[in-house]
């Protein structure tokens, strides 16, 4: 990586009172917000994020300009969603902006609402950020104070008012239409598509939905200018016409087997080695790395010789993995079972799955079940293949639900099969040396022991 | 004109007609799974079973493009164009996995569910699913709970396509019904102490693709294999939703609604579906008797014959429970004995008001399936509209034209409307000649020179007109109890046709005399037929933008 990059998201974390107004402002926050009111237009605003090709930080990666570009010109009001229900496992990028420097956070909300003409924005934030709550809800009624928020924002003529909601600690509401409706006050269920936010969104008006980060970048876009932004990470692929590329700084959160975990901030596009050595302080205890989530245990694994992999929008796509995620790499070292992550994980999304679509409900549970009577003991070489066909045909991409968190549910699955088969079919032939080859279904009378009694078992 | 294009076969989509894959695939005779799926709810597309493949034809070049991934067909609009596969591979698999999934934790209990015969589960699974099981067998349970007075559910059959959620929201929009808890725990529950108790609840059983909601009237009664069912009309209120009467050997099990966009939609209410326990009633008039004595039959027609023509001025009240074509015998028969014959209509039932639901359903005030078709027949008949109480006031002896006979046709379902009354009763019971019908004895009936019993809906043929002047025709659905005639039959024999009443014949002779029948001339469709068309085409093209628009103005 590059000696002169130098950090912009984090550049006031960890500082004395960063998180109030007063330290805000006198390093140079909010001016961008009145240069920006007074002399630029909305549509330029627009034209200068979209010229940035700053990608989506949520998970997905869309490209944040054209996002606001497709909402309905003629339908009023506006909404601003900023998506905080930051929930996706290994991920803590945005509570360290929303508790250190909340007010970052605020200025580039506070553009981007301006650069979408949204009058109202709702702050959604998960149930579990206590801290970041409060740091928010100050840093609001500062805005408000202040008039940066409120009605004719700084003399400009606009008008803004933030909402901060918070979320009841479902995962599935960090799914945008999940999102929706849970603000909505409904059950979050993900809507189906079309139409899209931003044609139908909150109360069927025209909505975007935005991740902390990627606001917080929009921010020093303004701040810094196109040409810095485009100066750092990964330029587009020239085989690839629909790539724009993986520009700007990004926030890594870096956990589990290493020395130094956290959150760091590095160009797109640094490779898992790089982070793991460069800022983790290397793999822990000097044991060695056996596999690693690269965004999110919804993105999938990587083997240890797969750790150089970029972590830009498209690397972790070339190694098998869903995509960059939210770029948290979670980081297992040579003694980590990969059927105890491989548990966990189908633990997690049977326990997080909406329960709309089928696929997605049905799916998630079956593979849980499987993966509870493998570790009981009574694994079958077959569970695998089951498993494997459960993860190919589950989520957006086959097309069978309506939202990415079966996708999310399913690449832990293939890729933990795919990349360490022999572990599985070692664990089961050695686990259930008798068994290990039926295929015909297990009777419902050897499931009590494995799954308990009948209605506590997930 | 759309073309669209499903399994390589082209048809035609009227301009205007806004249909989804699964409805246009039905037009072309094929019929992709469904189970969230319901023409009269709004679209989830959750269950994922009718996953199809779906693409565009270009028009100049012919080429088909079509998308990688599966989508559902009840979410995709057929619109010009259009490419639907739904018997690839690919689609294939998929619903062996949504079929498959969905069987996970089912309890298969298909011996002891109502739903078995007609549940798409079942269904889908034979024609769809996997050859074996693969998941691992499911410990067995059988949790069920009330959700209210009329249905219960059975927790585990559900597939969670949330229909009746739905339902409960967007038709009811009474909203009892929700889903609580998340994922493979989800269930479908009420609040505490908020039952499921609209008056439509009975539909969320029609509308549940599996066993889960049972009906708790038809609980455990009868196989659904075992019932036939008749196309026939409900006569709870004016709305004359058209039902399904099922029954087994002469005793009905349940009603249930058939699709018809013009009445009901998909709908009929409680107080219609379980209104029909009085047509099995033991209490029930099953012997003719005249002047007190019961008289066989034959000795009844006989003594109707003549003494009859003997009472000197007749009268006649239509019952709004009769087709108009009893209706219709009934008079000619009167008129045939007494030309000048006063016809009239008898008490029509109101309660309450009407009550609108939010899909546009209505349950009417007005209790009766065909007051509009004898209203309409009577004031034809009689050159004014006789209502039951001018009638009564033109059958007392203080009036100067009083009638000296008077026949009161019934068929009411609870004890008869006259039955309250004693200025009523004592003024037509003093008539030198009363034949009362009635369904259930009434003290009317029983000073009566004739109590003759009558027919409940279910046993008669012919045709109602709902308020709406949509005439809708049937045929008996069961026989009347043993010692009954059915209306039309007595009428036609004591006006000495031969053979056995048939409707038809009735029905095209009231549009060859009526004006107001005459769009009944031709067959009647099983969503019935709007009478007003051919009302507005009698009264001039002017009137009827119907006729103007066929034909060439005049002047052009």
């Amino acid at each position: 990586m590059s000696t002169e990059f130098e950090p912009v998201l984090l550049a006031h974390v960890g500082q004395p009172e960063s998180h109030t107004l007063g330290y805000f402002e006198q390093h140079g926050g909010y001016q961008s917000l009145k240069r920006i009111l007074s002399d630029v237009s909305p549509e330029e605003l627009v034209e200068q994020v979209k010229a940035s090709a700053l990608r989506g930080r949520g998970g997905a990666g869309f490209p944040a300009g054209l996002k606001w570009t497709f909402l309905d010109k003629k339908s009023r009001p506006i909404y601003f969603c900023l998506n905080a229900d930051e929930s996706e496992p290994g991920t803590f990028n945005n509570r360290i902006l929303m508790e250190e420097d909340p007010h970052q956070v605020l200025e580039g909300l506070i553009l981007s609402c301006y650069a979408t003409q949204a009058s109202t924005a709702y702050f959604y934030m998960r149930y579990e950020y206590p801290r970041a709550w409060d740091r928010v809800q100050r840093a609001v009624d500062e805005c408000y104070a202040a008039g940066y928020l409120g009605p004719n924002i700084l003399g400009s003529g606009y008008s803004l008012d933030v909402f901060l909601h918070r979320g009841a600690a479902a995962y599935i509401c960090g799914e945008e239409t999940g999102l929706i409706e849970s603000i909505e006050g409904k059950r979050a269920w993900p809507r189906i598509k079309p139409p899209f936010p931003a044609v139908e969104g909150i109360f069927r008006k025209p909505t975007v939905v935005n991740n902390v980060e990627t606001v917080a970048c929009v921010k020093h876009i303004a701040d810094r200018g196109v040409e810095w932004y485009r100066s750092i990470g990964v330029p587009p692929d020239p085989n690839n016409p629909r790539d724009i590329g993986s520009f700007g700084p990004k926030l890594y959160c870096l956990s589990g087997h290493v020395e130094r975990p956290g959150c760091y901030e590095a160009p797109m596009g640094i490779t898992v080695r790089e982070l793991i050595d460069q800022f983790g302080g290397g793999v822990w205890k000097g044991r060695r790395a056996k596999a690693a989530i690269p965004g999110g245990i919804s993105m999938g694994l990587l083997r240890e010789d797969e750790f150089d992999c970029p972590l830009d929008f498209n690397g972790p796509g070339r190694y098998g993995c869903l995509g960059l995620g939210t770029a948290a790499v979670v980081v297992m070292d040579e003694t980590v079972s990969i059927v105890d992550f491989l548990h966990n994980s189908c633990q997690f999304f049977a326990h997080e799955s909406c329960g709309q679509c089928t696929p997605c409900r049905e799916g998630t549970s079956w593979a849980l079940k499987m993966l509870q009577r493998i570790k009981a003991g009574r694994g079958r070489l077959f569970d695998l293949d089951l498993l494997l066909e459960i993860g190919d045909s589950i989520g957006i991409m086959p097309g069978t639900t309506i939202c990415g968190l079966a996708d999310g549910a399913a690449w832990p699955i293939k890729n933990a099969i795919r990349k360490f088969r022999d572990e599985f079919e070692q664990y089961i032939r050695q686990t259930n040396p008798n068994g290990y080859a039926e295929t015909s279904p297990v009777p419902a009378f050897d499931l009590h022991a494995i799954h308990g009694t009948i209605s506590s078992s997930t | 004109m759309a073309i669209v294009t499903i399994d390589g076969q082209e048809i035609e989509i009227e301009d205007g007609a806004r249909l989804n894959g699964i409805e246009a695939a039905r037009r072309a005779g094929v019929e992709i799974p469904h189970y969230c799926w319901h023409g009269g709810l709004s679209v989830v597309a959750s269950c994922r079973m009718c996953l199809v493949e779906s693409g565009r034809r270009d028009l100049q070049t012919g080429q088909v493009s079509m998308l990688p991934k599966l989508v559902p067909a009840c979410q995709t609009p057929a619109t010009p164009d259009s490419v639907f596969i739904t018997n690839s591979e690919k689609v294939r698999a998929a619903r062996a996995m949504v079929e498959e999934d969905l069987l996970i934790r089912h309890p298969i209990d298909c011996p002891i569910c109502d739903k078995a015969g007609e549940c798409s589960l079942q269904d889908y699974h034979f024609e769809h699913g996997q050859k074996e099981r693969r998941a691992d067998l499911k410990p067995f349970t059988s949790r069920r709970r009330s959700l209210g007075d009329t249905v219960t559910l059975f927790v585990d059959r559900c597939v969670m396509c949330t229909r009746c959620v739905r339902f409960c929201r967007e038709v009811a929009g009474t909203s009892e019904l929700m889903v609580t808890d998340r994922g493979a725990h989800e269930e479908i529950d009420v609040f505490p102490g908020f039952p499921l108790a609209n008056k439509l609840s009975g539909n969320v059983v029609d509308i549940c693709p599996v066993g889960a909601l049972g009906d708790k009237d038809f609980l455990y009664q009868q196989r659904v294999w075992f019932m036939k069912g008749h196309s026939h009309v409900c006569a709870g209120c004016s709305t004359g939703c058209s039902i399904r009467i099922e029954e087994n050997q002469g005793q009905i099990y349940r009603l249930k609604p058939r699709e018809n966009p013009h009445v009901n939609q998909w709908w009929m209410c409680d107080e219609g579906r379980y209104g029909w326990k009085y047509v099995h009633a033991g209490e029930r008039l099953t012997a003719p008797n005249a002047e007190g004595k019961v008289l066989e039959w034959p000795a009844i027609i006989d003594k109707l014959q003549t003494d009859l023509p003997k009472a000197g001025r007749l009268a006649v009240a239509l019952s709004p429970f009769q087709t108009v074509e009893e209706a219709y015998l009934l008079a000619k028969f009167i008129r045939q004995i007494d030309p000048q014959a006063l016809i009239g209509v008898g008490p029509i039932p109101h309660s309450g008001d009407d009550e609108s639901y939010p899909s546009g359903f209505t349950i009417r005030a007005e209790k009766c399936p065909n007051r509009r078709g004898i209203e309409k027949l009577a004031g034809a008949l009689q050159g004014e509209l006789l209502s039951w109480d001018t009638l009564v006031k033109r059958c007392h002896p203080e009036d100067e034209h009083s009638a000296q006979g008077l026949w009161i046709a019934g068929g009411y379902p609870a004890p008869a409307p006259w039955g309250t009354d004693p200025w009523i009763t004592e003024s037509l019971a003093a008539l030198p000649l009363l034949v009362v019908q009635e369904t259930f004895p009434s003290p009317l009936g029983e000073r009566a020179t004739f109590q003759l019993p009558a027919t409940t809906f279910p046993e008669r043929e012919g045709s109602f007109i709902n308020y709406g002047d949509r005439i809708q025709s049937f045929t008996w659905a069961i026989r009347p109890p043993s010692g009954v005639h059915a209306d039309g039959q007595l009428y036609w024999r004591l006006l000495q046709q031969p053979g056995l009443y048939q409707a038809r014949p009735v029905l095209s002779e009231l549009a060859e005399f009526f004006v107001y029948f005459s769009a009944a001339s031709g067959p009647i469709p099983d969503v019935g037929l709007d009478l007003k068309i051919n009302q507005l085409a009698a009264s001039g093209p002017e009137l009827a933008g119907i006729a103007s628009a066929h034909t060439p103005h005049p002047t052009a």
